[in-house]
């Protein structure tokens, strides 16, 4: 009989994996609909229950009602589960792959059992519209969970209600304006300043927020340079908002004294945490100083992504700012949870509702199961995963690691391909498509480039050595491609769904369509 | 893709003088010296490496080029097909060729001029045919202050690929050049000779992660609502030269001396093209403030392309009053290294290094290091 371990392992290690991903030329679901086909015919109601309830639609007001059918594909139900069986196919999900490539996102495992408790009818049949008392048991778990990212932060009140990591950041620099509102002093303070390496939603939502936006260069070395930050405060300083570790893994050393500066000139310091999976535990924002921070539940607390939402950025104030927070909040007077809305000087509400609950379930069942202890040992493995790739990646030809010689990184590393593209012409995003012919994802990095040729990985605490070792395998087989047959990485990817795209349309609303509707608008416009 | 049309001039002795110290190849003797000296042009193995890069479209393309040294022999050495044009004296050919075959290359359409050089023949090429149509510069010379070339021959390469696609932009870039002579007597004068189209990748859009970033134009646009926003009507204002300070003075329906310094006051220009000393005169009883542009690929804001703007001007307007204006792209194209200045005053440059506030789009700044 064939050793069939033989074809698949070598001393003991998988070999590269012989990937193809499924191709299906699926078309867009609409243009699958034929029309009176149905996925489920319910039998006629009888005559008695008909007689008893009446005409339905007549409960509905008048000018509510639709005059047309709403225009949605009609197909029957095994169609239905064909075509999104065969989409689910054509991705690399992250619980297809060994997600490690996704650097700044977190992609860690997240326990089906946690998804299992968010899809129970406890969960799923509330209503965030049903009286307090009817929804104790959530109200509960929020508020428990809130008393848990307070002793991760060291701050003292959180709101859940962000749905995402920038929109939390955007409730930070809103509360920014609305303390310096309360002094009087909105006029004067006018400028929040953050660095090239945080996370470019800062930046973003500073200036959503009405803000002058002051980005500070990184020192030669890759920290942020203080003396930069010295050059940048003044009296118009209303505060900083930055990610630490930076997007390159690098923990800033003087975080400390970044806050104090910007104290000095009577700015408040915002603490984006989305890159806190390699700290928890470790270090908090109120040692550093901090007054606002955000954490993403759906990164570092397991709740998963949301494939652009919703999530939570659940925001952390200091006892003097928590007056400013999104209403309402969840409080707790010894007997009962019940919401509190009365809060005169809040920023009022940035979403609906009081945060996504089946997301903090989740991420309160993560913590649960962990325990303290289990928190901190989540970053430490993280931290050492992270370093033994470091340590992979750089025996890897045309790779470094830049900054920081010398130094361990934290929870992630941008990498960068410089030498590798000069010496080949080969550039950072060929490997990632080349990545992918092996049934891994790969990313670059934000824009701007500021590291050349970059690639971050962020292999957190969920991958084991081995699958550290096949990831590292793959990148260094397509580095090896680079330097003796570059034609290769450069035409890849070869077993892919799809073939390389044209991202340039992305610049041009003309050439959007987001909706099928746009779409035929679009293309009917276009044939006139 | 639809057959396009390359052009492709080699200046042959470009980069001749540098390797044997003579800071540069212009003028016959110079180049008779160089190969006394045992110089051997880079030129030749420089195109043909851009032009390696090239094979995989070699089938959509249609390259016309210049006779043996001018372009006809790299084409050879790379077996592409080509369509040679024009008539040169071989081993003897001068700056006057270059123009020629730029010109003849604008009246047979190509899409693209692909050309070999440095800072001479940037100039060369930009005073046959100005900014009529898109160029790109291989670096083979031994100046390259003008920001018209790629980073090396390979990107040239690349970016000439990407442009025939379809997939790039054009925008306009210095040409920029010094007076050999000079230089050889120990003086280096860097002028601002003009601007000329090149393509321009904006490799900005990766993946749906990625926040679409606008054009160059669009920057531009946005800096200049940010400055005309500053504006006050007791302060004068010295615009140096560029693109960049030209989209203020569009905004202000002024029209801008692309290459010279203007002064405007109360939404007016009561300076064009204006010398050192005239400028002198304008700021002597006068508050002025200055807006200036990194010029030039290394990122001057002083000393390359604006030498009206003395030591004494920059002193007598003050630190406070210069606004430093560009693009996000040109500050993280400098790759981390330092904007510069140049001003031929140790006071004066020692008094600008430090931290700048880069005016870098609507309501946005990058602090940013200044060294000299």
């Amino acid at each position: 009989m064939e050793d069939i371990t033989k074809k698949r392992y070598a001393n003991g290690k998988p070999k590269l994996k012989r990937f193809h991903q499924a191709k299906w030329d699926e078309p867009i679901i609409f243009e699958l609909s034929t029309e009176g086909e149905r996925g489920i015919l319910p039998p006629e109601v009888e005559d008695e229950i008909k007689h008893m309830v009446g005409d339905v639609i007549s409960h509905i007001p008048e000018k509510m009602r639709r005059k047309e059918p709403p225009k949605l594909p009609e197909l029957a139900q095994p169609r239905v589960l064909r075509h999104y069986l065969r989409l689910s196919q054509e991705t690399l999900g992250a619980d297809l792959n060994i997600d490690v490539g996704q650097g700044t996102c977190t992609m860690k495992y997240s326990p089906k059992i946690n998804e299992q408790l968010a899809r129970m009818p406890q969960m799923t049949e509330l209503h965030p519209l049903q009286p307090e008392e009817t929804v104790q048991g959530i109200l509960e778990i929020m508020y428990k969970f809130e008393q848990i990212l307070k002793e991760i932060s060291g701050l003292d009140k959180f709101s859940f209600q962000p749905g995402g990591g920038s929109q939390a950041i955007y409730t930070n620099a809103s509360i920014i304006r609305a303390y310096h509102e309360s002094r009087g002093e909105a006029d004067k303070k006018t400028e929040i300043i953050t660095t090239i390496f945080s996370h470019p939603s800062n930046a973003a939502c500073a200036r959503t927020a009405g803000f002058r936006v002051i980005t500070i260069y990184p020192s030669e070395d890759g920290y942020p340079d203080i003396e930069a930050l010295k050059a940048a405060v003044s009296e118009h300083t209303a505060g900083l908002m930055i990610t630490n570790p930076e997007d390159t893994g690098i923990f800033n050393p003087k975080i400390e004294e970044f806050v104090k500066i910007v104290h000095e000139v009577g700015g408040l310091c915002a603490y984006d945490q989305a890159n806190t999976n390699g700290i928890l535990g470790i270090t908090r924002a109120k040692e550093a100083g901090f007054d606002l921070c955000h954490f993403n539940l759906h990164k570092a607390f397991s709740a998963p992504h949301g494939c652009g939402g919703p999530a939570v950025g659940a925001v952390g104030a200091t006892k003097e700012l928590a007056e400013f927070l999104p209403i309402p909040v969840i409080e707790f007077d010894g007997d009962r949870y019940y919401l509190d809305y009365n809060r005169p000087k809040s920023i009022g509400k940035v979403r609906s509702w009081y945060g996504v609950a089946p997301v903090v379930l989740k991420a309160y069942a993560w913590v649960m199961s962990l325990g303290a202890e289990g928190l901190r040992e989540v970053s430490e493995i993280a931290v050492l995963n992270n370093n033994y790739l470091l340590k992979k990646m750089l025996e890897i030809p045309g790779v470094s690691a830049p900054y920081a010689k010398g130094k361990r990184r934290v929870e992630q590393v941008r990498y960068s391909w410089e030498k590798l593209a000069k010496d080949t012409g080969v550039h950072s995003e060929d490997i990632g498509i080349r990545a992918a012919d092996f049934g891994v994802h790969y990313w670059t990095s934000h824009h701007p480039w500021i590291v050349p040729e970059p690639c971050t990985l962020e292999p957190t605490e969920s991958y084991s050595k081995t699958e550290l070792d096949e990831y590292a395998e793959i990148i260094k087989h397509v580095a090896n491609e680079a330097y003796t047959n570059p034609e290769i990485v450069k035409t890849a990817p070869h077993n892919s769904t799809i073939h390389r795209i044209d991202h340039a349309p992305l610049d041009d609303p003309s050439q959007w369509a987001i909706t099928w509707r746009a779409y035929r608008r679009k293309v009917s416009k276009e044939h006139e | 893709m639809k057959r396009k049309k390359l052009g492709l001039i080699v200046n042959p002795i470009a980069g001749i003088g540098g390797r044997v110290g003579l800071k540069g190849s212009d003028g016959i003797e110079i180049q008779k010296k160089a190969l006394e000296l045992g110089a051997v042009p880079l030129s030749l193995d420089r195109t043909i490496e851009a032009l390696e890069v090239l094979k995989p479209i070699k089938d959509d393309i249609e390259l016309i080029t210049y006779p043996s040294e001018m372009g006809e022999d790299a084409t050879k050495k790379c077996s592409f097909d080509s369509m040679v044009i024009g008539s040169i004296v071989k081993g003897r050919t001068t700056a006057e060729d270059t123009k020629k075959a730029a010109k003849e290359m604008l009246h047979t359409n190509v899409d693209l001029i692909l050309f070999a050089g440095g800072d001479g023949t940037a100039r060369d090429v930009y005073d046959a045919i100005g900014g009529e149509m898109p160029v790109l510069g291989i670096p083979t010379g031994v100046k390259i202050q003008s920001a018209v070339f790629a980073i090396n021959p390979k990107s040239a390469g690349e970016l000439t690929v990407s442009y025939l696609r379809g997939e790039c932009d054009v925008r306009e870039a210095e040409v920029m050049d010094i007076d050999e002579e000079a230089v050889r007597r120990g003086i280096v004068v860097p002028k601002l000779y003009g601007y000329l189209k090149i393509p321009f990748q904006k490799r900005l859009v990766q993946g749906a992660k990625v926040p679409s970033s606008s054009g160059d134009k669009e920057a531009m646009e946005a800096i200049a609502l940010e400055v005309t926003d500053r504006m006050k009507d007791d302060c004068l204002y010295i615009i140096g030269p560029g693109t960049t300070t030209r989209a203020i003075l569009s905004k202000m329906g002024l029209n801008k001396t692309l290459i010279g310094v203007d002064v405007v006051f109360r939404g007016s220009l009561i300076g064009t093209d204006v010398n050192e000393k005239q400028l002198l005169e304008l700021i002597k009883n006068h508050k002025a403030k200055m807006i200036v542009t990194p010029i030039g690929g290394q990122g001057y804001i002083f000393g390359r392309g604006n030498h009206q703007i003395s030591a004494e001007v920059i002193k007598k307007v003050g630190r406070d009053n210069i606004l430093v204006i560009a693009t996000p792209e040109k500050i993280h194209s400098l790759g981390g290294r330092p904007i510069l200045v140049d001003t031929g005053s140790r006071e004066v440059d020692e008094m600008l290094k430090g931290y700048v506030r880069v005016i870098t789009g609507y309501r946005e700044e990058i602090v940013y290091k200044v060294s000299c």
